[in-house]
């Protein structure tokens, strides 16, 4: 394409987009090594927010949850939406069109309707708010993430490898474990990765479905916040921030391998 | 040896049914989207209709009254600004995200992977701390106000936190990634020598524009919009933390019922509204938009 004379303000105007996007984070791991406590005014590198924040019993309390929640749904959500991938992959059946459908509509029912639906039907059902509620709810959003992302892989696949197996006469499970899953790797070891991000980074569902004791770490961020801004809060979130981004990065490199 | 048997009569009777192996497959997936999405929205959907009960519960007898509460106007208000927030939100969104995607789209390939993943990286990282980092910059103490105070540009620190403004600007900031990705998709598919011939025959940059440009990217605006505009009605956080009490928005409405308030049928009624909402623009968008094919461009 020619450079053409508006070329040029447009960089500039999509180099403050990006501005726009990352500086407010850049403002915040700042400020978590800066000294003063009440002001935003520049003072002095400090790590002495980082060390009160592993001090804290309560922030090592709400990491643990966090660490079980994500992992027991990475796992869970994982598993339940590669099959789906797969069975809708292999599949042609009546009602494909609705399922499709269906599994869509997870990703855009606004999180505080399916956080408070969830709590309506777990008190109904007399079921113990806590991390099993959690859980719970994490997978039911995480599934359809994992579906579409092992899906798109899928979609990329080399179908005479599977082929080959079958005429070779492997059957359609050893075919699955064998040829199709370990193709599918890539994308399974990235859907895995975000379903965790995803689960470990939220809170408006999990602040519905958590009971008394079942703090994870957005639901401690949000309490201390209501508190007011504290140079604490920035050192949380600046670490979480940073596991994110590595998550991801990770995922996008695994998204990538082979495609 | 019994396992193996027994493994084999399992996938013989799935063979035989084509549909049932289907399902067998897809069984896990059914249960739980079915029993821990599908059915507690069915049962919020009921519960709009009850009588609250005395401490937070329900009481089982039929009315209208939790929707009709919404023609005060009180609540009307809340659905409003709700409206006009989210408007005006994807409004903002399509003037700073279309440039971008378009510069993203015309950039190096070498670049253009980094550029979108650059776009993507914030979707993936927490709305409750992306929001809170606008809280250290736009409160009375904050950064904002004490760069301007060190330049003398005012002598008391404005309010910016708290506002309209304030909402509309984190709303912007957190639902940027999900303007640009569908935008560049469509941007990128587009057919150069269209716009060539355009200019061969003497269009303008701007008519070019207006009239091949915005055309054939209409799949791509109408996604964005659609995917600004959905999660900005049902936003949660950023009313809540940037906006404060005095401009709720449906979801504050709603986490305030099933809160404070503790009238869960009311909650209801308002989260079966934005529910409502939500499937009018995505069904409105499957008809006007050329279908599913679009959808999942979108994602």
């Amino acid at each position: 394409m020619r450079t053409r004379g508006y070329f040029q303000p447009l960089s500039w105007f999509t180099g403050v987009g990006y501005l726009f996007l990352y500086l407010p984070i850049c403002v915040l791991i700042a400020f978590s090594f800066n000294t003063s406590r009440f002001s935003v005014v520049w003072q002095e590198f400090t790590l002495e927010w980082y060390v009160k924040l592993i001090q804290d019993p309560l922030v090592l309390d709400a990491l643990k949850n966090s660490v079980i929640v994500a992992v027991v749904a990475m796992i869970l959500s994982t598993i339940i939406g590669t099959l789906t991938a797969y069975g809708l992959y292999r599949h042609r059946f009546r009602g494909k069109t609705v399922f499709d459908g269906i599994l869509f509509l997870p990703i855009v029912t606004p999180e505080i309707v399916v956080g408070i639906s969830l709590v309506i039907f777990f008190v109904l059902i007399h079921f113990n708010l806590g991390l099993k509620t959690i859980i719970i709810a994490h997978v039911a959003f995480d599934i359809p993430f994992v579906m579409l992302i092992v899906r798109a892989r899928l979609q990329g696949m080399d179908r005479s490898l599977e082929e080959a197996a079958m005429d070779l006469g492997a059957d359609e499970w050893t075919t699955f474990f064998k040829v199709t899953i370990p193709q599918l790797l890539p994308g399974i070891v990235a859907a895995a990765l975000l379903a965790f991000t995803l689960s470990f980074d939220d809170f408006v569902i999990t602040f519905f479905v958590a009971g008394v004791g079942s703090t994870t770490l957005p639901l401690k961020i949000y309490s201390m916040v209501r508190l007011g801004v504290s140079p604490k809060i920035n050192a949380l979130s600046a670490l979480i921030v940073f596991f994110s981004i590595s998550l991801i990065t990770l995922a996008d490199r695994f998204q990538r391998r082979g495609s | 040896m019994e396992q193996a048997k027994l493994r084999i009569r399992i996938l013989k009777f799935f063979n035989r049914h084509g549909n049932v192996k289907a399902f067998g497959i897809l069984s896990p997936c059914i249960f739980w989207i079915g029993v821990f999405f599908l059915l507690p929205l069915v049962l919020m959907g009921v519960y709009s209709f009850l009588e609250r009960g005395l401490y937070g519960g329900v009481t089982w007898i039929f009315t209208w009254e939790n929707y009709t509460r919404f023609v005060n106007p009180l609540y009307l208000k809340i659905l409003l600004r709700t409206f006009r927030i989210s408007f005006l939100t994807t409004v903002i969104l399509l003037i700073i995200g279309y440039p971008m995607a378009y510069r993203i789209a015309r950039a190096d390939k070498r670049w253009r992977n980094i550029l979108l993943f650059l776009v993507v990286l914030p979707f993936w990282t927490s709305d409750l701390i992306r929001t809170y980092a606008w809280m250290l910059i736009l409160r009375d103490t904050g950064l904002l106000n004490n760069l301007f105070q060190s330049l003398h540009l005012i002598s008391k620190p404005l309010t910016l936190l708290y506002t309209e403004a304030a909402i509309l600007m984190g709303l912007a900031y957190v639902y940027l990634p999900f303007m640009v990705l569908p935008l560049y998709a469509s941007i990128e598919k587009l057919d150069l020598t269209l716009l060539e011939a355009a200019e061969d025959l003497g269009a303008t940059p701007f008519w070019r524009f207006l009239k091949v440009t915005v055309p054939l990217t209409k799949s791509g605006i109408l996604a964005g919009s659609l995917l600004v505009f959905i999660p900005s009605v049902g936003a949660f956080v950023v009313p809540d933390l940037l906006g404060g009490a005095k401009a709720m928005m449906i979801g504050n409405l709603v986490q305030l019922q099933f809160g404070p308030a503790r009238n869960w049928p009311f909650g209801s009624s308002a989260s079966f509204i934005l529910m409502t909402v939500v499937l009018f623009a995505v069904f409105a968008y499957l008809k006007f938009a050329g279908g599913k094919e679009a959808l999942e461009e979108a994602r």
